[in-house]
């Protein structure tokens, strides 16, 4: 049975003084991604979304946990399993689905798709499509950042299939030779597309962060599916990182629950697997610690659960609304 | 490759009838693009494998760091994935990074950098972000380097949609097309040619730019349309000249970059001489000959007596002998004989 075990669970809790509107953000953000990502599974059924659309589901409380431990100068970088981060890092729901839909008013007016939202004004730099090749991308972001002597982070991430590419291996080499200020951020969620990171990593799924070892920088592994332990560990990383320069790496052990796209049925996998992953749902625990530990009024919960479907509601109003792109946009933004 | 290094190679800067010029080697006009751009903008660095401590491969920067320090000439890892997505992601984030690539043919190991994220990104993000970014890299075969060593992709990449391709020729052109290029916003590769390194010319003193997608002629005639760039158009000039003993005079164009290709030029040229030839080090199949071809045919059929002909390197890998690698690239001799051959003059 692959249940992403840890060498360690925590509780939740935060090593840091929050104040009650952030923790109900965190509740709010985490929520917004799952709805966000529903819809888009729905929209993508009815034929709406077309392409590729690999979803988030299960996985929000990486997003939302280490794009909080950010300042807003900090860059984000990440891969294909992008709408998560994407959000996290303040891509408004309506542009992030128009873009889904191939609409002119979507991220990149339809340009990008699901696996390529963008938001400049964000940070946010982009969703990347081929396995690891939004990592030599990421340091060189950092390395402008080193060069200029501003203080920003980027925070990029990865899945456990990327490491097995060249390009985690140059760009690990590289950012630790040049100690260059970046999280590298491993989302394993133990299947590369449907092999089993057991199959395909020697060493096997679960201690990939010791790869850190092999470039010298420092490498924790975390429970993924636990917010707070994802902020903790990542504001504490942000800090180090800030005082002392970087790169860290951090391995957050997840589960997607939904197959790797909507074109996965999942028949590498056992449906038990999936329920007792889902038993550690994120946002459930959380909302169960906010109402139980933080004596959080039920009715603030309610009243984020209709403030959130009705935002995704109207995002997907407004993608299916908008227009579709013009042909003579067709040759803008190649060249300069 | 004393072919490419004779006197031969100064006749368009002749041309321009410049005041105050001083002669230089193709290596010194990369060197003096690089230092100018390096003095003039801090945004401006420089990555790549040796271009440092050793001095430059090939010894193009050849002083560099000591001159302009570790900050701005950064000597890499070999890595080139990583070199060119880290100048990518560089340049997105607002620097000016000109990276190195040792040869082309280590571009392969960066190819999905390059294609799938430098020349992608601008476009996925709808012109959210720039990617001011210059690959330098030596490209050619001809010094028995054998069949990893020796390839021209220059052409493969000017396939691409989101790059330039710049193939400079002389040093006038690689100073100024350099200049373009650094200054350029969009992702640039810059293909030198390892064998024209050492070829002279003269280069005036006064600044200049060559715009992309401006064509140069080496010489003019009225009777055939012979096309070349990087190293190929010293052998078209070549060709010419052989050409002119039995009577028949060339225009001789030299592309300067492959993308924007300057299709105008070249079709007011045939258009006046009614036969074209392009000559090419890459292979024949595929090889960036055909798709000019194929435009001359499209745009200007009806002005052609003959064929537009091809003459490109064989459809071989590059063998390490001097004597079957030889057989393998255009010669001025061979792309005289294929004129006689094919266009009957």
């Amino acid at each position: 049975m692959a249940t992403n075990e840890l060498r360690s669970s925590d509780d939740v809790g935060f090593a840091y003084d929050l104040a009650k509107s952030e923790l109900t953000d965190f509740y709010r953000q985490m929520l917004r991604i799952r709805r966000f990502e529903e819809s888009s599974a729905n929209l993508y059924m009815q034929g709406h979304i077309k392409g590729f659309l690999h979803l988030y589901i299960g996985e929000e409380a990486i997003a939302v946990g280490s794009i909080a431990a950010l300042s807003s100068n900090d860059y984000v970088v990440t891969h294909y399993r992008d709408h998560g981060h994407a959000i996290a890092k303040g891509m408004e729901t309506k542009t992030a689905m128009a873009e889904l839909c191939g609409k002119s008013t979507g991220s990149s007016g339809g340009k990008g798709g699901s696996m390529h939202l963008i938001d400049a004004s964000k940070r946010f730099m982009g969703g990347y499509a081929i396995v690891a090749g939004q990592m030599p991308m990421a340091a060189g972001i950092a390395l402008a950042n080193q060069y200029r002597g501003d203080d920003s982070i980027v925070l990029c991430y990865f899945g456990d299939g990327a490491v097995n590419e060249g390009a985690f291996h140059e760009t690990m080499n590289l950012a630790s030779v040049w100690n260059l200020p970046m999280i590298f951020f491993l989302e394993n969620n133990l299947y590369g597309m449907g092999t089993h990171a057991d199959r395909a990593r020697a060493g096997g799924a679960h201690e990939i962060y010791k790869a850190a070892e092999a470039y010298a920088m420092p490498g924790i592994q975390i429970d993924g599916m636990q917010l707070s332990t994802v902020y903790n560990h990542t504001r504490a990383t942000v800090e180090d990182i800030r005082t002392n320069g970087g790169p860290r790496f951090i391995e957050a052990m997840c589960y997607r629950y939904r197959g790797h796209s909507m074109a996965d049925p999942s028949m590498y996998r056992e449906r038990d697997e999936v329920e007792e992953n889902r038993e550690r749902d994120p946002i459930d625990n959380y909302k169960n610690w906010l109402i139980g530990n933080q004596s959080f009024d039920e009715k603030i919960i309610k009243d984020i659960d209709s403030e959130i479907e009705t935002e995704i509601a109207s995002a997907v109003k407004f993608a299916m609304d908008s227009p579709e792109p013009e042909p003579d946009t067709l040759f803008e933004n190649i060249y300069v | 490759m004393s072919d490419i290094q004779n006197e031969n190679t100064t006749k368009p800067e002749a041309k321009l009838n410049l005041q105050g010029e001083s002669e230089m080697i193709l290596r010194e006009a990369v060197a003096f693009a690089l230092g100018e751009a390096l003095e003039a903008d801090n945004d401006v660095f420089m990555m790549g494998e040796d271009i440092g401590a050793y001095g430059g491969p090939y010894a193009v920067t050849r002083g560099f760091l000591e001159k302009y320090g570790e900050k701005r000439i950064k000597d890499t890892p070999i890595s080139e994935a990583a070199i060119v997505g880290a100048g990518g992601g560089a340049a997105v984030a607002g620097l000016r990074p000109i990276v190195e690539l040792m040869t082309i043919n280590f571009s392969l190991v960066a190819m999905d950098q390059i294609v799938n994220h430098v020349a992608r990104f601008r476009y996925m993000s709808n012109g959210q972000f720039e990617v001011p970014l210059v690959i330098r890299t030596v490209t050619g075969g001809g010094a028995q380097l054998g069949a990893t060593h020796s390839q021209s992709f220059e052409s493969m990449f000017a396939s691409i949609p989101g790059l330039l391709v710049a193939t400079p020729s002389t040093p006038y052109d690689a100073l100024g097309l350099l200049r373009s290029a650094i200054k350029d916003n969009n992702p640039v590769i810059f293909a030198e040619h390892a064998l024209l390194y050492g070829v002279k010319g003269k280069v005036p003193k006064t600044y200049y730019e060559i715009p992309f997608g401006k064509a140069a002629f080496r010489r003019e005639g009225k009777d055939i349309t012979i096309i070349g760039y990087s190293r190929m158009a010293h052998i078209a000039d070549e060709a010419a000249e052989i050409l002119s003993h039995r009577g028949i005079q060339a225009d001789v164009i030299d592309l300067r970059t492959l993308r924007p290709i300057d299709m105008e030029t070249i079709i007011k040229s045939v258009q006046k001489t009614n036969r074209a030839v392009i000559v090419e080090e890459t292979w024949l199949t595929g090889g960036f000959s055909g798709e000019i071809a194929s435009r001359i045919h499209e745009t200007a059929f009806d002005y052609l007596d003959g064929p537009v002909v091809r003459v490109n390197g064989l459809d071989v890998p590059a063998p390490y002998s001097g004597k079957l690698e030889a057989a393998t690239i255009p010669t001025a001799l061979k792309v005289s004989e294929s004129i006689r051959k094919n266009l009957g003059i």
